[in-house]
């Protein structure tokens, strides 16, 4: 599934956070959103599935304007948003939260609640805990399972790595691998950059709203102009 | 305190906290699932009452049957527009301008009731199949009060089975936790929103067939019975149905009881309890505290 957005623009009430984003995730590729805190990736994310609709701009998913749809009209188009943060149901079990997970029409059968299980055994052990009570790291497992289990067409994340532990941020890189050998085209957002290069084909880089660069993932790695500017990325 | 005597207040006791949970229950989910006080519940089960009458006197025998099922349905239609028309523009407004609307409602509900069925007391008989009492311990009960209660026990049966039991039911759970996410996986959140007022409408409804035999259909029920419901969502935690539930019968006792003990200050050991929670435990005996 091919997502386009073209100079989209879009407030906070008074506060114009995205001044004219524009970019494009091709099928099967796996696309980075990097920036510092408050650049604007997580509305660009929100901008996309329609949390916070853009006021001026396009969205398209394929080539259908989703611009202004509801966010769960989206979502049934094949988008799944898993959002940074504890944002598991947090007075359901695991097995509730798992089974909320709606399929996208046309989206194919490829992730099964026996194979989310398989990838994630940490969550068949939890399956009746309250996920309020999951770590960061479980809630993790859990809103990725979730997301997987409606067979995106295209997955977007917003920050995975943040408040993990580097044992959790390791397993993650493994299933973003997985990910990216199915080509499942991503969208991800990270703070993180060298650790979201490693899996992208291609990177844009983001600053108060507006795209700066925008370039494949091997000369992001390499640009040591790009690992200042992001400062973090290069500690990483 | 003698068996029979013993028996007629433990009748008393549920037979109030029957009605009370039915009101309180609706009152709660919607507070749970839409973070808003519904002030209009009260009117929701002023028509219950009065739609059911009208019902009656058209039907005869069979009015309260049709009634017990048609008017918690109408009065459901009714929750939809209020919800639809009303309510869905104030959810991202602070909670006074919300509780000033449905006060306002309120308002506007009690002024067509007064217009359609007027200021006298109305009244609608129980089915034959429900008058009369039966002896148990030396004590006659009532068969209405035992249907009453009945129809509670279902209620709170059927909210349990569809809050943990049914997908719907997480749902509504998950509205509560997280809305958005759960409109990213596909959920239709407004949808939802509707369904619950509509519900807790039908259970308002619901309660006012239900007491209509038993009480003065009246203006000024709405009022008196959100009051009540208030009161027990208080003291039980707003958001939690066994909250509700377990309200509703502290309510019964302190009522009950102390209208036999003494009857002048009955009401005051009600609103001395409600101060007592919310001194201690601000957020009820089963709500959660504010995320």
């Amino acid at each position: 599934m091919t997502l386009t957005v073209h100079d989209i623009h879009t407030y906070y009430g008074r506060s114009h956070v995205l001044q004219g984003i524009s970019l494009e995730v091709a099928d099967g590729e796996t696309v980075a959103l990097l920036g510092r805190n408050g650049a604007g990736k997580t509305t660009t994310m929100r901008s996309v599935v329609g949390l916070t609709a853009p006021h001026r701009g396009t969205v398209e998913l394929d080539d259908t304007d989703i611009t202004g749809m509801p966010t769960h009209q989206i979502a049934r188009r094949g988008m799944a948003f898993v959002p940074s943060g504890r944002r598991a149901y947090a007075s359901l079990t695991v097995r509730q939260n798992l089974a909320l997970s709606t399929r996208g029409k046309d989206s194919p059968n490829a992730w099964t609640l026996d194979r989310v299980l398989e990838t994630f055994p940490k969550l068949q052990q939890l399956g009746n805990r309250r996920a309020g009570h999951l770590s960061g790291g479980e809630q993790q497992m859990l809103k990725l399972g979730r997301a997987l289990l409606s067979a995106p067409r295209i997955l977007l994340l917003d920050e995975p790595t943040e408040g993990l532990s580097p044992a959790i941020v390791a397993d993650l890189g493994r299933w973003l691998a997985i990910l990216k050998k199915e080509r499942t085209t991503v969208l991800i957002t990270e703070q993180n950059a060298l650790f979201a290069l490693k899996y992208a084909d291609r990177g844009y880089i983001i600053e108060k709203g507006l795209v700066r660069h925008e370039a494949s993932a091997e000369s992001l790695r390499q640009s040591t102009e790009i690992q200042r500017y992001l400062g973090v990325a290069a500690s990483a | 305190m003698s068996e029979s005597s013993i028996i007629t207040n433990l009748i008393g006791i549920l037979t109030t906290a029957s009605t009370l949970f039915m009101v309180a229950a609706g009152l709660t989910l919607v507070f749970g699932a839409l973070r808003l006080i519904n002030i209009a519940h009260g009117s929701f089960y002023m028509y219950g009452a009065y739609l059911a009458t009208t019902l009656a006197a058209r039907l005869g025998g069979a009015g309260f049957w049709v009634s017990l099922v048609i008017c918690p349905l109408v009065v459901a239609a009714m929750g939809v527009l209020v919800e639809v028309l009303v309510l869905r523009r104030l959810y991202r407004r602070e909670h006074l301008t919300q509780l000033l609307a449905t006060f306002a409602l309120l308002l506007i509900f009690a002024d067509i009731a007064l217009r359609l069925w007027g200021k006298s007391v109305r009244s609608i008989k129980a089915p034959s199949a429900l008058n009369g009492h039966f002896q148990f311990g030396g004590a006659a009960v009532p068969v209405y009060d035992l249907f009453v209660i009945g129809v509670a026990a279902l209620v709170a049966i059927g909210l349990w089975a569809l809050m943990s039991r049914s997908k719907l039911g997480w749902r509504v759970r998950a509205v509560v936790d997280d809305p958005e996410v759960l409109a990213a996986s596909g959920t239709n959140v407004p949808l939802i929103l509707t369904g619950v007022f509509a519900l807790g409408a039908m259970l308002a409804g619901l309660s006012g067939v239900v007491i209509a035999p038993e009480q003065a259909v009246q203006p000024g029920m709405d009022a008196e019975i959100i009051v009540a419901a208030f009161i027990v969502a208080v003291i039980g935690g707003l958001g939690s149905i066994v909250g509700a539930a377990i309200g509703s019968l502290i309510i019964g006792v302190v009522e009950t009881l102390g209208a036999v003990w003494t009857p002048s200050w009955a009401s005051t050991f009600i609103y001395a309890l409600m101060i007592l929670v919310l001194a201690i435990r601000p957020w009820g005996l089963f709500g959660e505290t504010e995320r």
